[in-house]
């Protein structure tokens, strides 16, 4: 551009030149414009398609978490309404089961009828107590146990569209006359919500706690590298036996609800808590060597804030990482989960979970007769959940890893 | 001296963590009210103070604390508070025998059979041993260990009526339990004596052995598996954590009198000094397992430097 007066005489050649350069910099953009970046993710992604197992896993969860989510909306029975004199351990059949909503609003209809002809106050108060009553102990306050506004959607959804057919009890019912294949079915979303929960909440410590370690270096990287030192040998396991002894104690669970907090809340967050100290680790490490990079130094120039490098800048550069970790981290809280709830520490009656229904399924095991359909469908739907999140971690690794990129 | 460094360090270090886990359980225990003095009959309020007198519970909290921490220091751990005539310390040292039992069966089970499947997958591989062994061990790991147990017992005891259901004394009771316990180990040993068994084999050294005339059993046994044990070993630390862990459930499946079903039971029971002396003999144990790990690697690998 610095086209001095001097340097006129050859100008004509210079900006011959200069065109040509511009039109060769112009089709090297236009190209470069058509081809497409390959970043981490669509590569990774790119390379686990290919694998077959993982995508196996990988549908086989989507149907899984699809079912978990629907599961209020399907035609199932109740999970936990008991009837333990006519249903007690049935196996498997096929039988349909009406579920008895439609007969019991019939006579709640006329009911309400017959409260429209009465005229004598008496009989009119009595009546209307009588349907109260019927109304409090209607069944979808009675079937299902305390749904939050999204299940009673949907389980209104589902009354509307199925009315009062259930899916027989081709899964058996339990000891207490319950169906085994709804108590999967819902327990399915206590497990898994605990897989998500308890990643989120040990990503959220893990990842901020390995990166602030990372970033500052020096006597705060050693002091919170210690704790973790500690920490790891910790049985933690049986500490959160210990704790949830103490949470079901009358007078701590009494204050829980006093504040509104769920037990299995509680659970939850705790599991989490204990599952970030390799996650730390690993980002502490990755940030160690990122920190250094030129494009950290940039973002120090132009002045952004310490905590702005750590999370605007380098936290996203270890995700890829994080996530492969993350698919060790969800089948680990999962099975942890269960094997409390197995234990009897964890997830409490009325809620259901997997480790739960194995157990219930162990403890009615006699010689003399076996109820295998109670561990059965239980301990497979736990299993299947677990070998394809491990399949489908194995192939996230495998896709992520730069190493095995062109094998 | 470097030896005697390391341990001191490490001994150090154990202090603080079974210090940590001892102020964690008690501050927790007394966070809690209704210890055994709350039970279902209501005392009179005097003898309640006699009691809470008698067992130093009117103390002001850090006494309380500084007494209980002396007596753990000198492994008294007091009387139980749910079980009759009991002390912790009797407790404990009839339930630890039984799970060391266990837990020494179970692992070695883990070992032998981890380490074939792994060495044959390795040596044949692509073949189908490599294949249905690597199918075994991630079923292995897959399945929780209680999963494992229940079908095993509905398979064993009562269709095939093989085993006795549960118990405890004789041999035939043990293996069973034994046998689910290092089941999800021996997946993961299998597949890491697989991999490195991969990576010795591709050396040189494995050419020149071969080249030397040597036989493929030789190689194999004496040269290669001596490289490939270096990441089984390093996996044992938390092995041990998840065999002490696997027998909480599997005591409590089979009805084994171990440390674990006394642990559950303390837990369930809210028997909080069982509970905190269980807690803290898991510590230790898991601490001298991780040091003895440590001290073994690098007997094995002379290229590490105990730090």
């Amino acid at each position: 551009m610095n086209q001095t007066p001097a340097t006129t005489t050859d100008a004509q050649p210079d900006k011959l030149s200069k065109r040509t350069e511009l039109q060769r910099l112009a089709e090297v953009m236009s190209e470069a414009r058509t081809q497409q970046g390959v970043s981490l993710w669509s590569d990774g992604w790119k390379r686990l398609k290919h694998n077959r197992v993982s995508m196996i896993s990988l549908w086989t969860l989507v149907v899984i978490v699809v079912l978990a989510i629907v599961t209020p909306a399907l035609p199932l029975q109740s999970p936990i309404f008991q009837n333990v004199k006519q249903r007690e351990l049935l196996p498997p059949e096929f039988k349909t089961f009406k579920l008895g909503i439609a007969e019991y609003d019939e006579t709640l209809a006329s009911k309400r009828q017959e409260l429209k002809q009465m005229s004598t106050p008496d009989d009119r108060a009595a009546l209307e107590a009588e349907i109260e009553g019927l109304e409090a102990r209607h069944p979808i306050n009675v079937y299902w146990n305390d749904p939050n506004f999204i299940s009673q959607a949907m389980i209104e959804f589902r009354i509307f569209v199925f009315g009062d057919y259930c899916i027989p009890s081709i899964c058996g019912t339990d000891k207490l006359g319950r169906d085994v294949l709804s108590r999967v079915c819902w327990g399915s979303r206590v497990s898994l919500a605990c897989g998500l929960v308890a990643t989120l909440v040990s990503l959220l410590i893990g990842v901020s706690y390995g990166a602030i370690a990372g970033y500052f270096g020096g006597r705060i990287d050693n002091i919170m590298m210690r704790i973790i030192d500690v920490a790891y040998s910790i049985p933690f396991i049986f500490i959160v036996i210990f704790i949830m002894s103490f949470l079901s104690a009358p007078a701590v669970s009494d204050t829980l609800r006093a504040y509104k907090i769920n037990q299995i809340t509680v659970f939850f967050l705790m599991i989490g808590a204990i599952y970030w100290l390799t996650m730390a680790r690993v980002v502490r490490g990755q940030v160690l060597s990122l920190k250094n990079e030129q494009f950290i130094d940039a973002a120090k120039t132009i002045g952004t804030s310490q905590w702005g490098i750590i999370f605007k800048h380098l936290v996203p550069n270890v995700m890829g990482i994080v996530i492969v970790y993350l698919t060790l981290t969800i089948p680990a809280v999962i099975r942890f989960e269960a094997f409390l709830s197995f234990l009897g520490m964890g997830v409490q009656a009325p809620d259901i979970s997997w480790g739960m229904l194995v157990n219930e399924g162990i403890q009615v095991i006699t010689p003399i007769r076996i109820y295998w359909w109670m561990i059965i469908f239980s301990g497979f739907a736990l299993a299947l959940t677990l070998f394809s999140l491990n399949f489908l971690g194995d192939g996230v690794r495998d896709a992520l890893d730069p190493k095995l990129k062109n094998r | 001296m470097q030896l005697l460094v390391f341990l001191l360090r490490r001994l150090g270090w154990m202090l603080i963590t079974v210090w940590v886990v001892f102020t964690l359980s008690f501050f927790l225990m007394r966070a809690i009210p209704g210890g055994p003095l709350n039970g279902e009959r209501v005392l009179s309020e005097s003898v309640r103070a006699q009691l809470e007198q008698r067992y130093n519970l009117d103390d002001p909290l850090f006494v309380q604390y500084t007494t209980h921490l002396w007596n753990t220091i000198c492994f008294d751990f007091g009387p139980s508070y749910k079980l009759q005539d009991f002390t912790v310390n009797e407790v404990l040292a009839q339930g630890f025998p039984v799970s060391a039992a266990l837990g020494i069966l179970g692992m070695t089970f883990a070992i032998l059979l981890g380490m074939t499947a792994g060495v044959v997958s390795a040596v044949r591989r692509t073949s189908i041993y490599d294949f249905s062994f690597m199918l075994l061990a991630t079923l292995g790991i897959a399945i929780p260990s209680f999963v494992l147990a229940s079908m095993a017992i509905v398979l064993f005891v009562f269709y095939f009526q093989i085993f006795p259901a549960a118990g405890w004394g004789e041999l035939k009771q043990i293996v069973l339990p034994a046998m689910c316990l290092g089941a999800p180990f021996a997946g993961y040993i299998a597949r890491l004596t697989r991999t490195g068994m991969l990576e010795i084999l591709s050396n040189d050294f494995i050419r020149t052995a071969y080249a030397k005339g040597l036989s493929t059993q030789t190689v194999i046994l004496r040269h290669a598996l001596r490289g490939s044990i270096l990441p089984v070993v390093s996996y044992l630390g938390p092995a041990c954590a998840g065999i002490l862990t696997g027998s909480l459930v599997l005591e409590k499946i089979f009805a084994i009198p171990g440390m674990g079903s006394h642990f559950i039971e303390a837990a369930l029971q809210r028997d909080f000094t069982l509970g905190m002396g269980a807690l803290l003999t898991y510590t230790v144990l898991l601490y001298v397992m991780n040091t003895l790990v440590d001290l073994s690697y690098c007997i094995i690998d002379p290229r590490v430097v105990l730090e």
